[in-house]
């Protein structure tokens, strides 16, 4: 049997392969739209991995450490420690913002409250937004620390060394700003990533703790002369009473979460209830967290991106349909022909059907092709399963086949008696 | 007259569009015979009701009345009719239109085959009549040709194998020269009369074209629904 289809296909190859390029990046953008997701729900995956707790620990009544605020004593860790089912627990703190390399002549021999001179412009343009995470340092093991590194080493000494993310585009040896402090990259990690995609930078817990507290020199002068002037703190003959507030002032003792890791065969939920009962804090298991960052922290992107499918997928079928319509009206004589010389309807409908599925095709290899390749140009994950492909492909099948009726419609309907004149 | 056993016969022939006040009578009983391999025209002015009875005979439209015989089957009997006039179509009748509607991206060959192969047949042996018929038409030459390459008379040439493919007892032509020149409109008449003869088909030839109709030898009239039959001049065209 030969193929009209095919045929009419072959012969306007041009025109089917630009409106099937057309389509397929169009198909591109729906199918990174999937990878994107994909990759969101993938970085709270690996952002609970990286932490390589089973439990965590949080200020009571909070859905902290990655979707609301949580603020701990940083002791409370050693009561938990004794728990049992409790292999080990450590502080960790969590905080984004702005990290850019320093240039190595501007890079002064730095210790606390030294101020470097202003990055240059090189510097200024490789600034990255990062998530700043305060680690017990150690080594291999330590909850917090990074599973894994590819480069360099783990933080090993307590004050001025970072680990960061390969994409932060940080080098090894390379020094970085954080608030007034220069941390040197001591080693590079891969895949330790927010949940917003932000990319991780591992830093001491004091160095953290400190930088999530620490002003600037203003600010603390300022501070002190209100706490001076307040006669509560600075009573006449008790000059240690002013000395202790202000010591207290400028140190933070503080941490955003406990991270607790289980001895092999400890229940979760029995552990999980027992710090509950007698630290008073609010406790999630991995399964908890879990859900906490799909269904509230990145539900709301998740829903958007969700309405830019089905947009996109609207707006690719009005394409197909109006394409083979305006392709089918095109032959409309020659249809009328077919019909009159005893072609059957179905032949008809089966050719104009194999032509919108061509498209699809087309469009979809294209599509698939473009997003494999625009995928690591993009500044978030994009995460494309074979799965979401294999589902994207019914789907366009279904646009195409739904998109040709318009046009079998319109084919069928064609007066064999058109072709004869009068 | 015309062996009226087979070829195409048609008696008290009647269309009838609308209903009422506003119903008019396009054919009023039209009487016509056509022995196979013989050619006749039909000829009429506008609105005389010509393309009415080529929808008729080309079994696209039914009629409202009257009888219709294809070769020894019947094809309508006052308000019956056969079944499955699609196939009636693609196995009985050919078609030669005015224009040639040749289907623009199938060579001339597989225009030539479509019918057979959309039909079941095997694509060699439809595309083996089809070469046959083009060599026969003198088109052999151009059988890997696109339509849009071909002159306006090998494009009529080749639908006039393509209605020839399914070796149909009759074959209806709508004003098969009209686009022509006087030299190519005998020509094309001349290749059915040719065809007409070698495959015993019976051919309706619809015109008003001047020219060819001295070549008839029998020509039908059709004016206001009905159809008179005169001897034509049978004028010789080698």
């Amino acid at each position: 049997m030969i193929s009209l289809a095919g045929r009419d296909i072959l012969h306007a190859w041009g025109k089917f392969v630009f409106t099937g390029v057309g389509l397929g990046l169009l198909i591109g953008v729906t199918l990174s739209m999937a990878g994107i997701y994909r990759g969101m729900v993938d970085d709270a995956e690996v952002l609970l991995d990286n932490s390589g707790a089973d439990l965590w620990a949080v200020q009571k009544d909070t859905l902290g450490p990655y979707a609301e605020p949580s603020t701990l004593a940083d002791d409370l860790y050693r009561g938990i420690l004794t728990l049992p089912g409790v292999a080990r627990a450590a502080n960790v703190t969590y905080l984004t913002m702005q990290v850019r390399p320093v240039a190595p002549n501007q890079a002064a021999p730095n210790q606390t409250g030294v101020q470097a001179g202003s990055p240059a412009g090189d510097e200024a343009a490789r600034e990255r937004r990062a998530m700043i995470v305060g680690v017990v340092p150690g080594g291999f093991g330590e909850p917090g620390q990074p599973p894994f590194l590819v480069a360099g080493r783990h933080l090993t000494r307590g004050h001025y060394e970072a680990v960061a993310d390969v994409t932060t585009g940080f080098r090894l040896g390379e020094q970085v700003r954080i608030r007034r402090n220069l941390y040197t990259i001591v080693g590079l990690t891969r895949r330790a990533v927010s949940s917003g995609g932000d990319p991780m930078v591992y830093i001491p817990l004091k160095d953290a703790q400190e930088a999530q507290f620490l002003k600037d020199n203003d600010a603390i002068i300022a501070q002190r002369r209100r706490t001076a002037a307040n006669p509560v703190f600075n009573r006449p003959g008790q000059p240690e009473v002013l000395d202790a507030v202000l010591s207290a002032q400028t140190q933070s003792s503080s941490v955003n979460a406990i991270l607790v890791r289980l001895e092999p065969g400890a229940n979760a939920d029995e552990v999980a209830a027992d710090i509950r009962r007698w630290k008073h804090l609010t406790v999630y298991t991995r399964a908890e967290m879990n859900e906490i960052l799909q269904a509230k922290l990145i539900a709301t992107s998740a829903r958007q991106i969700f309405m830019f499918l089905v947009i996109l997928s609207v707006v690719s079928a009005a394409i197909v349909a109006f394409i083979i319509y305006t392709l089918t009206l095109g032959k409309i004589r020659e249809i009328a022909v077919l019909k009159l010389i005893g072609t059957r309807n179905r032949t008809i409908a089966g050719m104009i059907l194999q032509q919108a599925l061509g498209l699809g095709v087309i469009g979809f290899v294209v599509g698939k092709t473009v997003a494999t390749l625009w995928a690591p140009i993009f500044p978030k994950y994009v995460l494309l399963l074979p799965g979401d492909a294999a589902r994207g492909f019914l789907v366009v099948v279904i646009i195409c086949v739904l998109a040709s009726l318009v046009a079998i419609r319109a084919a069928l309907r064609v007066d064999p008696a058109e072709a004869i004149g009068g | 007259m015309a062996d009226d056993t087979q070829g195409i016969r048609i008696e008290e022939l009647r269309k009838r569009y609308g209903s009422g006040d506003t119903a008019v009578d396009a054919l009023r009983g039209v009487d016509m015979a056509v022995a196979p391999g013989e050619v006749v025209g039909l000829v009429g002015p506008s609105g005389s009701g010509k393309s009415t009875l080529l929808k008729c005979l080309g079994a696209v439209i039914e009629p409202t009345g009257g009888r219709m015989i294809l070769g020894d089957q019947t094809i309508y009997d006052n308000g019956w009719r056969i079944r499955d006039l699609r196939a009636l179509r693609r196995d009985k009748i050919g078609f030669v239109f005015q224009a040639p509607y040749l289907i623009p991206f199938l060579d001339v060959t597989d225009n030539v085959a479509l019918l057979p192969m959309l039909a079941g047949r095997p694509n060699g042996e439809s595309r083996e009549r089809a070469r046959e018929l083009l060599a026969a038409l003198d088109v052999e030459h151009r059988a890997r040709a696109m339509p849009s390459q071909l002159s306006g008379g090998e494009q009529q040439r080749v639908a006039i194998a393509r209605a020839l493919v399914s070796r149909p007892p009759v074959i209806l032509a709508d004003e098969p020269t009209a686009p022509l020149d006087s030299e190519r409109a005998l020509g094309v008449i001349r290749i059915l009369n040719r065809m007409a003869g070698q495959y015993r088909t019976a051919v309706i030839v619809v015109t008003h074209d001047e020219k060819i109709i001295p070549t008839f030898r029998r020509i039908y009239h059709i004016r206001d629904g009905r159809t008179h039959e005169e001897a034509g001049e049978g004028r010789a065209l080698d």
